[in-house]
This record gives C-alpha cells, sequence and structure tokens, in this order.
C-alpha cells in the first residue's frame, strides 16, 4: 500500500514491462518462435487465434490435445502452438495424425492444414479418414491456392480467378469442400471465414467435443499473392467482401454451397450428427465376434 | 528386457517367412500396424490382422502406403511400436515418408518382400532388386539400418532384432526379405517370452522444461524419447531443426542436422553389424550373397570345394549398413569376391568399392522371377581362383 500524493491509499499494480507483454493466451503458443512468418493482413494467424479460444472453451486438457499440419503457409501454425505438435510431410498430415490418435486414445489429434496439403495431395487420405470415423478435428485453410509456393492454382481455386499457374485464369471445377466431407462420412462439418473469429471458435470447440471426424473449412485471405494476382485489394477489402458476401444458413444443404469467383460464401454448421468412431466400433464390433479373447488395444506401452 | 508373454506364440511351427515376420513383430512388442495389401507381403498383414485383436494390438488397414507410412510414424509417437508391410511398388510410395521417419528419429519397421521390378514387374516372383532404393530411395542425405533374412527361422528372430535396433539406433529399420524367403516354409522355432531379449524405447524421465526430442551431441548420443499427450509439448518437424525440433533453415543447423543422421549409423556399423562367415581366413574365393541367394550360392560353394578349390562364404545379414571395413580386410587376403544376387548389380558395387582393386569383384546378376542356377555361381568361383 502506498500514499499517492492526493491522499488516497492506492495499491500498486503496475505491471512489470515483462507482464505487460505476457496475454492470457500465450500459455498456448510457442512465443519464442515469433515473429511468425505470415504476411500481414494474412487470415491465419486470426483463425490462430479463433482456435486457441475455441480449446480453451473446450475445457480439454492442453497436455492431452496434439496438433498435426502439412506443408504450406497453414502446415506451419503446429509450429506455434504450445501443444504436442507434428509438422509432417505434404498432404500426410491426416494419415500421420489417424495413427497419432489411434496410438493413443486419451489424445484429441488436430489436424491444421491448407486446402491444398489437405485435399489435393492428401485427398485420398481425407475421404478416407472421414469414411473410417478417425476421432479427428480438420480445420482446412482455404485460401483459393498454393501460397507457400507463390500463388498456383488448386483445388479450390474458383473457375475465373487468375493464378500463376493458371495465367488465363482457372478454369476447372474446384472441390466443394463441405459437401466432400459430409459425403465421406464426418459427423461435424462447417464453413466460416477469417472474419466470423467468434462463431469459428464456437464451432472449433464443439468439433473438438464432437467424437469422430469433424471437419471446419475457414476461408483465408491471401493479400499477398491471390487478392493481388485478382486486385481484389488489401486485406481490409476482403474483410469487407467477407463482411458483405458471406451468408450464414445453418444447415444448408451442402450440395448447394459451391464457391463461385467473387460470389457470395455461404457459411454456417452444415453437419452435427452421431457415429460411432472408428474405435468404438471396432472394438465393439470384434468383442461381438471374439468375446473374451479380444484383447482391447490399450495404448502407448507404459513407461 | 523379457518379451510380453501375450504376444510370444512359444511352440515348433511350420510356417512361411510372411508368417514368421509377424510372429517375430508381435513377440517384439509391436502393437500398431497399418498396411496396404501387396504380393507377395500379404501374408504378414493377414497374420497380424487376425492375431492382434487377441494380443492388445490395433491394426488398420489404410487407403495407400504413403498413409501407412505416416500412420506408423504418428503411432511410434505416440509411444507404440509400429511397423508396415510392403513390397516393390509400394515401397517406392513409402520412401517419401521413410525420409520423415529418419529426420524426426523415429523407431519403426518397415518390411519389403521383394518381388521382380521395376514397376508393377513380377508381382508373385522373387526379386533382390530394392536394395540399392533402401539405401538411396527417399531424398536427401541420410543413412539407413536394412536387414536380410535367409529362412522363415531368421524372419521370426530377424524381425525382433529390427525392432530392438530401431528403438536403440531411433531409427526406422529396413527389413528386406524377397518373395522366396517369405513364401517359403520351414520349422520356426519360438522360444519362450523370458528367453526373448526385448529393447524397450528409451525414455526421458528429467524436468520437463529442459528436454530436448533431439541431441546431436556425438554420434553415440541419441535423444531419448517422451511420449505424446504426457505435457512436454513437443514440437517436431521435417524441416531442418535444431534439437529443440524447432525449424532452423541455414547451412550451420543442416549440417549439425545432416551429420548427426548419417554418423550415428556410420560410426556404430561395428555395432550394428550382423554377418555369417565362413572359411573366409585362408579362402581365394569369397561368396558374398544375401537373402535366398545365399542359400542358392551354398550348393556352388560345396560343388567348388568338392573341386578342391579355397572358397569361403560372407552372409551379409545387414545389408545397411554395409561393412565397408570387413569387405576390405578380407580384400587383401582373396583373390575375388564372387556377388550373386537377384538384379543386375547392386550389392555387387558395393564390394567392388570397398574392395578398392585388392581383390576382383564377379557379378552373378540375375533379373528375377526365379534364383540362380548355381552352375552359373559356381562358373564364378572358378573364374575367380583360376
Amino acid at each position: 500500500m502506498n500514499k499517492t500524493a492526493t491522499g488516497f491509499t492506492k495499491k500498486l499494480d503496475i505491471p512489470t514491462p515483462k507482464e505487460k507483454l505476457r496475454h492470457p493466451m500465450d500459455r498456448y503458443l510457442r512465443t519464442e518462435r515469433f515473429p511468425h512468418i505470415w504476411c500481414a493482413t494474412c487470415g491465419i494467424g486470426t483463425i490462430l487465434t479463433a482456435f486457441i479460444s475455441g480449446l480453451e472453451k473446450s475445457g480439454l486438457e492442453q497436455e492431452k490435445v496434439a496438433v498435426v499440419s502439412g506443408i504450406g503457409c497453414s502446415g506451419r501454425a503446429a509450429g506455434y502452438l504450445r501443444l504436442d505438435s507434428f509438422h509432417t510431410t505434404h498432404g500426410r498430415a491426416i494419415p500421420f495424425a489417424t495413427g497419432l490418435a489411434l496410438g493413443n486414445p486419451e489424445l484429441k489429434v488436430v489436424v491444421i492444414s491448407g486446402d491444398g496439403d489437405l485435399v489435393a495431395i492428401g485427398g485420398n487420405h481425407f475421404i478416407h479418414a472421414a469414411r473410417r470415423n478417425i476421432d479427428l478435428t480438420i480445420i482446412c485453410i482455404n485460401n483459393f491456392n498454393y501460397a507457400m509456393t507463390g500463388g498456383q492454382a488448386g483445388p479450390t481455386t474458383p473457375i475465373e480467378a487468375n493464378a500463376s499457374t493458371a495465367p488465363y485464369g482457372c478454369y476447372e471445377f474446384p472441390f466443394n469442400l463441405p459437401y466432400l466431407a459430409e459425403s465421406s462420412g464426418a459427423v461435424y462439418v462447417a464453413r466460416w471465414t477469417s472474419l466470423h473469429i467468434r462463431r469459428l471458435a464456437k464451432s472449433i470447440t464443439e468439433a473438438l467435443l464432437k467424437p469422430g471426424f469433424s471437419f471446419i473449412e475457414v476461408i483465408c485471405p491471401c493479400s499477398t499473392l491471390y487478392a493481388r494476382r485478382n486486385r481484389l485489394g488489401t486485406g481490409l477489402d476482403l474483410m469487407r467482401f467477407y463482411h458483405d458476401n458471406a451468408l450464414i444458413k445453418h444447415g444448408a444443404d451442402t450440395r448447394e454451397i459451391d464457391i463461385h469467383y467473387q460470389d457470395r460464401i455461404v457459411v454456417g454448421k452444415f453437419i452435427d450428427k452421431d457415429k460411432p468412431t472408428f474405435l468404438q466400433k471396432r472394438d465393439k464390433f470384434l468383442r461381438g465376434k471374439l468375446g473374451d479373447k479380444f484383447v482391447p488395444y490399450k495404448g502407448p506401452q507404459p513407461i | 528386457m523379457e518379451a510380453d508373454p501375450i504376444g510370444v506364440a512359444t511352440g515348433n511351427h511350420y510356417i512361411d517367412g510372411d508368417h514368421a515376420c509377424a510372429e517375430g513383430a508381435i513377440a517384439a512388442g509391436c502393437r500398431f500396424f497399418a498396411g496396404y495389401p501387396i504380393t507377395p507381403s500379404t501374408e504378414v498383414a493377414e497374420r497380424i490382422a487376425e492375431r492382434f485383436p487377441k494380443v492388445g494390438g490395433l491394426f488398420i488397414q489404410m487407403e495407400d502406403e504413403l498413409a501407412s507410412m505416416a500412420a506408423i510414424i504418428g503411432a511410434a509417437w505416440s509411444g507404440s511400436k509400429a511397423m508396415t508391410v510392403t513390397s516393390g511398388p509400394g515401397f517406392s510410395l513409402m520412401m517419401e515418408n521413410l525420409g520423415l521417419a529418419t529426420m524426426l528419429e523415429t523407431p519403426c519397421v518397415l518390411v519389403n518382400v521383394q518381388r521382380g521390378g521395376p514397376s508393377t514387374g513380377l508381382p508373385t516372383l522373387t526379386g533382390q532388386a530394392d536394395m540399392m532404393q533402401a539405401r538411396w530411395g527417399s531424398h536427401g542425405d541420410y543413412e539407413i539400418i536394412a536387414l536380410s533374412p535367409n529362412s522363415p527361422q531368421e524372419c521370426f528372430d530377424l524381425t525382433v532384432t529390427a525392432f530392438n535396433l530401431a528403438e536403440t539406433w531411433r531409427v526406422p529399420v529396413l527389413f528386406m526379405m524377397d518373395e522366396c524367403v517369405g513364401h517359403m516354409t520351414e520349422k520356426v522355432v519360438i522360444p519362450e517370452a523370458k528367453r526373448l531379449h526385448v529393447v524397450p524405447r528409451k525414455y526421458y524421465r528429467g524436468k520437463k522444461e529442459s528436454y530436448r526430442p533431439f541431441s546431436f551431441n556425438g554420434s553415440a548420443k541419441t535423444a531419448p524419447m517422451v511420449k505424446t499427450g504426457d505435457g512436454y509439448f513437443i514440437h517436431v518437424t521435417g524441416l531442418t531443426h535444431d534439437e529443440r525440433g524447432y525449424p532452423v533453415i541455414n547451412a550451420e543447423t543442416q549440417d549439425k542436422n545432416v551429420r548427426h543422421l548419417v554418423n550415428k549409423i556410420r560410426d556404430n556399423e561395428e555395432k550394428i553389424r550382423l554377418l555369417e562367415e565362413d572359411g573366409v581366413a585362408d579362402a581365394d574365393v569369397i561368396v558374398i550373397a544375401y537373402g535366398i541367394s545365399s542359400r542358392v550360392a551354398l550348393k556352388a560353394v560345396n560343388d567348388a570345394r568338392n573341386k578342391g578349390i579355397k572358397v569361403g562364404t560372407l552372409r551379409l545379414i545387414t545389408v545397411w549398413p554395409f561393412p565397408e571395413k570387413r569387405i576390405r580386410e578380407l580384400a587383401a587376403t582373396t583373390k575375388a569376391f564372387v556377388v550373386p544376387e537377384i538384379n543386375m548389380g547392386q550389392i555387387a558395387l558395393e564390394v567392388e568399392r570397398a574392395s578398392r582393386g585388392r581383390a576382383k569383384t564377379l557379378l552373378v546378376p540375375h533379373a528375377g522371377g526365379w534364383v540362380h542356377n548355381p552352375n552359373d555361381i559356381l562358373k564364378a568361383i572358378e573364374e575367380g581362383a583360376a
């Protein structure tokens, strides 16, 4: 306690410079690795913040959550999260995460990666993990192009959009990711943009607490490459575009929510259903067939 | 430590190499298997699919070999002993994540029951033409351990050894069978669990803050691991990294990282080395062989001995790391090495390189699909002795 000049007593609670810099979310981040590699106005940082908020609200133990990324801008997310984190090979985040999640069923394993990583080179793994209903939460950051390598066209690039390998515009049909996820067997499917941070965080909490293959697509601005090549303006212009063109439609039929070039983006929670996970189904099935002879997998060998 | 008795099928069996390999894995404590069916390795996966639910193992058939290899690395980091099995075309796909396993120093076992190639080649017939792919198949610089069994009994014994080597050196270990050994049925004796030596994973037990997932100080030292979920908040990456596992993209870190991957095997070649030698001390000719070819060569060696030729044999049980020093020693005392292998010359190149011109190297090639005619090997022995 200290006397102030005006005579009132006041508790000295001025934070030290170090404390001043500490953000309540820092415990989820490897702050020693900052500054991060992402461009100014990139949406990945915002999505990471939403992820941390969603994770905190989920009440899951920080120790029991692992994150796996593939390769690309979004693939670097694992490296900044203070969780057990794995930066793997291009396209193989999901099968790596499958091994990790099945290897230790106590874990909640999250995959954070990009659209090129998850549904082009990793597309086969995506559909099969969904089909098996592996207990994974997949956060697919979709910036409509391969940004790490300089803005090439990818499986989500809309028709007409320009990319470095589509210099006259893209003419391939893109994937509609929520439809792909739903038809492959996902139990939870949502789409947001990096503008919808609170809704996204809520979806992330729901997905983390949902047993089985949950999928969230997040539309993310890439002002350095995608927006620049297509003259879509700055990061702020892109956020304004999301604000004006995102249409929240929970429960929308995923067949009807394709994304067209510079057109409305349907967002919301589309699917939320219950289905036994791979392990639940397996254990029940094998116990039924083998009876007492069945020895369930006990997780990793004890130390 | 002793093996867990639940996984050890103690007794005398009459099984083929593929089945024996599966039993070896289970005995060694492997409890996670991810794979994709491919001839002639499928029987390994089939036996594991049948046995695992009764011994507390987890079998998953993945969508392809890329995924299988990735899954076993993930499982290994969860704390499981993990394995996958494949043959030529699948081996090619696994090269991608074999590199990741090497970079992350992940203990796991990859079995390749070799068939004839290239491409789809001879799905049902034998080959030994993936030996150089085993050494160099994934991109970048690294060293690898590869074993080559020549009987179903060895498929059992050496699969246990493969897991032990994987844990000792924190590396993926390649188990290079061939279709003949995989499909050959013989007596296999599985000992009691207490007689099986199994190397457990080396886990870190110190302060959480001071844990480093990698150690690049000295080639003999490999950092202990931790299990995902134990609160160490590890980060590992396929990028060039420091001891914390954090990516550092410069030549200095690359030097430390790659030298460690290479030297931990290269400097310990003699500790890892498994060879079988017979009559090499005063031999004029030494037949160097591995896998099924080592058994076919015995007929030629016996015939040559009956003709009065002093011929010895050297069987490579560990093919990689290559026993370069030993070959060089023998090159000083023998006239020629005869190398029969079911390829157009792979290990023969290494023998030639290691002998540095001190002894002749005579390759007896075979394109695959069947084993050598022993007379072809005999001819080479006679040529070498002349």
